[in-house]
């Protein structure tokens, strides 16, 4: 299914969460700590909060605890 | 605007604890307000597993079922405040007796590089490849400490990573009288991992130093108290053991012990009408999750809890065992160095922090816990290292447990 990222089309496998879609498309990083290092999904179950991205226009949400939807609009901070 | 429901029972958690309750409550006539913070129940150790057993249980008229739903905040044990993952829906909900099945975690310790994109926790990269995270042909180590290195290797390799070893902290002396003291069921458990993880190399008293890198991770310094070598892969999955989840119970105000929920001989919490089951009640695996849950719900019913009492002593035994068996060495808490970050969301080093006897200060001065995760993270870590308290009175939890749109806090 495709998914939009950063406003680029990206093809990912159907079913998954947003953190695997977004490494499916080689997203190496979800978002820019305070000081600036690329961060990535760490703990995988809602619990670290490294994988939040702007999802539909919603921020802050969980990329690791929300599936990935055909059209979904995906921000990432990084 | 806000929802409102009403049952006899809330229960908080769909993993093995909080199927076996809802399970037992259900057909014994009870109506239930089931939560649970994943799109999916099965909790973590049946994350993406077929649960028949939940898909009846779904079709219960008197079963509310509410996947992708996060405990943000509570007006009393009896009325708590939900909103749903894509921050669209509050609910609230109320209940005279409520059911803590709220799992565990794993036990992060910092050491340089452990930020890095490509490192994770172990059980968190299994999370992820059930979740669809690539990695067929990734070169992958896991290093840490506990049984779940294990269980991640299985499912890593079943999804296809090259998988370079496993890198077990505890000494091969210990792991071995953990072993022998196995009972028959886990042993036989332990074997089928083992038959799944033939052929990989397993290594008592190794553990990890630092994970190398610039922008993400290159390869992973490990050790084995003699000596040093890097060994090149694409991602880590670390992890140390698990600690029960207690934020909702604390911010309750149920009291802890051992930093698990405490609970007496019917696993109710020193609140009324609350009990607790499972991991966050102290980390026995998934067959003390299960029983405990039946237990808590057969407390709730109002039954005798005599014909468990027996296989309960067993589970807390083998809790015990594993405690003791995977207890963590000291170098473990020398890893980190002076620019070693502790708290992840606000870039807190733990030469930052050690200038501070405590969380208040730590808090007003460095930020230090007070970003997305709310010291999840980091709290462990402080306590562990620095000797914080960790529980309320140290930290601190407060509502809104997690990070929520304002407008799931006004009231309508």
């Amino acid at each position: 299914m495709k998914i939009i990222i950063n406003g680029i089309e990206a093809e990912v496998p159907a079913g998954v969460t947003v953190a695997a879609a977004l490494a499916h498309a080689g997203h190496g990083a979800t978002r820019r700590s305070l000081s600036g290092q690329p961060r990535q999904a760490f703990c995988g179950m809602g619990v670290c909060q490294e994988c939040r991205v702007r999802i539909d226009g919603q921020p802050e949400r969980l990329a690791c605890m929300s599936l990935a939807v055909e059209g979904m609009l995906v921000e990432t901070l990084a | 605007m806000t929802k409102h429901l009403q049952a006899d029972a809330i229960v908080v958690g769909a993993g093995p604890a909080g199927i076996a309750a809802v399970s037992h409550l259900l057909p014994a006539g009870r109506s239930v307000i089931w939560v649970d913070n994943q799109p999916r129940p099965g909790g973590q150790i049946w994350r993406g597993a077929a649960l028949p057993q939940v898909d009846t249980l779904r079709q219960h008229p008197r079963l509310s079922m509410l996947p992708g739903h996060a405990v943000v905040a509570a007006e009393s044990p009896h009325e708590l405040l939900l909103h749903d993952a894509a921050g669209q829906q509050t609910l609230r909900v109320r209940a005279p007796q409520l059911l803590l099945a709220l799992g565990a975690r794993e036990r992060m310790l910092p050491f340089p590089g452990w930020t890095l994109p490509g490192v994770h926790g172990a059980g968190g990269l299994q999370a992820l490849v059930k979740g669809g995270w690539p990695i067929a042909g990734r070169r992958v180590l896991l290093a840490g400490s506990g049984p779940l290195l294990l269980a991640s290797a299985a499912s890593l390799r079943a999804a296809g990573a090259r998988l370079l070893g496993i890198y077990e902290q505890a000494p091969r002396g210990a792991l071995a009288r953990f072993a022998a003291g196995l009972p028959l069921g886990k042993m036989a458990q332990a074997l089928g991992l083992g038959w799944r993880l033939r052929g990989l190399p397993y290594a008592p008293g190794c553990w990890p130093l630092r994970a190398l890198g610039e922008n993400k991770l290159e390869a992973v310094l490990l050790t084995d108290g003699q000596r040093e070598w890097a060994e090149p892969c694409d991602a880590l999955g670390v992890g140390f053991g698990l600690l029960p989840n207690t934020e909702l119970a604390e911010l309750l105000g149920c009291a802890l012990q051992d930093g698990a929920i405490a609970v007496g001989a019917k696993l109710q919490t020193s609140l009324p009408g609350v009990f607790a089951a499972g991991e966050c009640t102290g980390i026995g695996g998934v067959d003390k999750a299960s029983l405990e849950g039946a237990m808590a719900a057969a407390a709730m019913l109002g039954q005798g809890l005599k014909p468990y009492a027996r296989r309960h002593a067993g589970q807390l035994a083998f809790a015990r065992r594993l405690a003791s068996g995977f207890a963590l060495r000291p170098e473990l808490l020398q890893l980190a160095d002076a620019k070693t970050l502790i708290c992840r969301c606000e870039d807190v080093s733990l030469g930052a922090l050690k200038a501070w006897p405590q969380w208040r200060d730590a808090k007003l001065q460095t930020r230090c816990g007070m970003g997305a995760c709310q010291g999840r993270i980091c709290g462990p870590i402080t306590q562990t290292l620095l000797g914080w308290p960790e529980a309320s009175g140290g930290r601190g939890t407060r509502a809104p447990l997690q990070p929520v749109p304002l407008r799931c806090l006004m009231d309508d």
